[in-house]
């Protein structure tokens, strides 16, 4: 399924028109340890942090994810928003804890 | 792509306890392979180890110094810095091992996870260090 139609689907509120809508997502992770996300994190998938900085951001980008979802109405800063548009990566946001979230993106994926 | 008798040469300067600019290195390194058309697996794991190891430098060593070397047949990546050094390197490379201060674990480093990060994700690691001189790491990715 595509980033624009799961996050439609699960109700997660882009932070910004998304730069990557018709990525594909293949799965998703939790966690919020940099180098955990770093080194688990799938390439395609979709990670449910609280962590909305420009290390973050870094990490999405790197690991290749395909959006990276904000749970817990966490704040996304100003400065990863602006690195987030400039490198491409998607940013949405939602007032689910993790578990929430994570569990609505494996029933839109049927996993 | 770049010819075998003539490697990419690229140098970083990676400045110390700056978490905001921590990450140009590998975020330049990936544009640029990207844009040779070196395949994205390659260019995936040479970019998380050298953004482990670009954060390594900023965390632990006060900044440092990469030089990356780049032909279509491997990606290798020089870091070195003359930080506190490593005491004890089988320990260091454990999984969850860390000596990170509260304020940048606060940011969502110090899982003990960068160093294993880079030994998984390239094909040559080798880590020497002597204690109060600094640390070096020779890495390399193979492209195919
Ligand atoms: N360049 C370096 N100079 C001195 N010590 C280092 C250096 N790189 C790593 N270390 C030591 O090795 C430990 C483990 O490093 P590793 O990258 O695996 O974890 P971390 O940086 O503490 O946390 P994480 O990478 O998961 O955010 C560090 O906590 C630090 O004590
Ligand atoms: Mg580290």
């Amino acid at each position: 399924m595509m980033t624009e139609e799961l996050c439609t689907r699960c109700g997660f509120v882009p932070a910004f028109d998304l730069p990557a809508p018709t990525r594909q997502v293949t799965g998703g992770f939790c966690g919020d340890l940099l180098s955990w996300a770093m080194g688990r994190a799938g390439e395609g998938s979709a990670w449910c942090t609280v962590m909305g900085s420009i290390n973050a951001v870094a990490v999405a980008s790197l690991a290749d994810t395909a959006v990276l979802v904000l749970c817990h109405s966490a704040v996304l800063m100003d400065d990863a928003k602006q690195r987030a548009l400039q490198q491409g990566i998607n940013v949405v946001l939602t007032d689910l804890p993790e578990f929430e979230a994570a569990a609505a993106i494996a029933k839109q994926l049927g996993l | 792509m770049a010819s075998e008798s003539e490697p990419i040469c690229l140098h970083y300067e990676v400045p110390g306890n700056d978490f905001t600019r921590a990450g140009e290195a590998s975020a330049d390194l990936k544009a640029r392979l990207k844009a040779l058309g070196f395949p994205s697996a390659a260019v995936r794991r040479a970019a998380i180890a050298l953004y482990e190891g670009e954060i390594n430098l900023a965390i632990h060593a006060h900044g440092g110094h990469i030089n990356v070397s780049v032909t279509p047949q491997r990606i290798d990546m020089l870091l070195w810095d003359e930080g506190p050094g490593i005491a004890d390197i089988p320990l260091a490379m454990s999984e969850g091992y860390s000596t990170a201060p509260d304020e940048v674990r606060s940011l969502g480093f110090g899982a003990g996870m960068g160093l294993p990060n880079m030994k998984k994700y390239t094909d040559e690691f080798e880590l020497t260090s002597t204690v109060g001189v600094g640390t070096r790491i020779a890495m390399a990715v193979y492209v195919s």
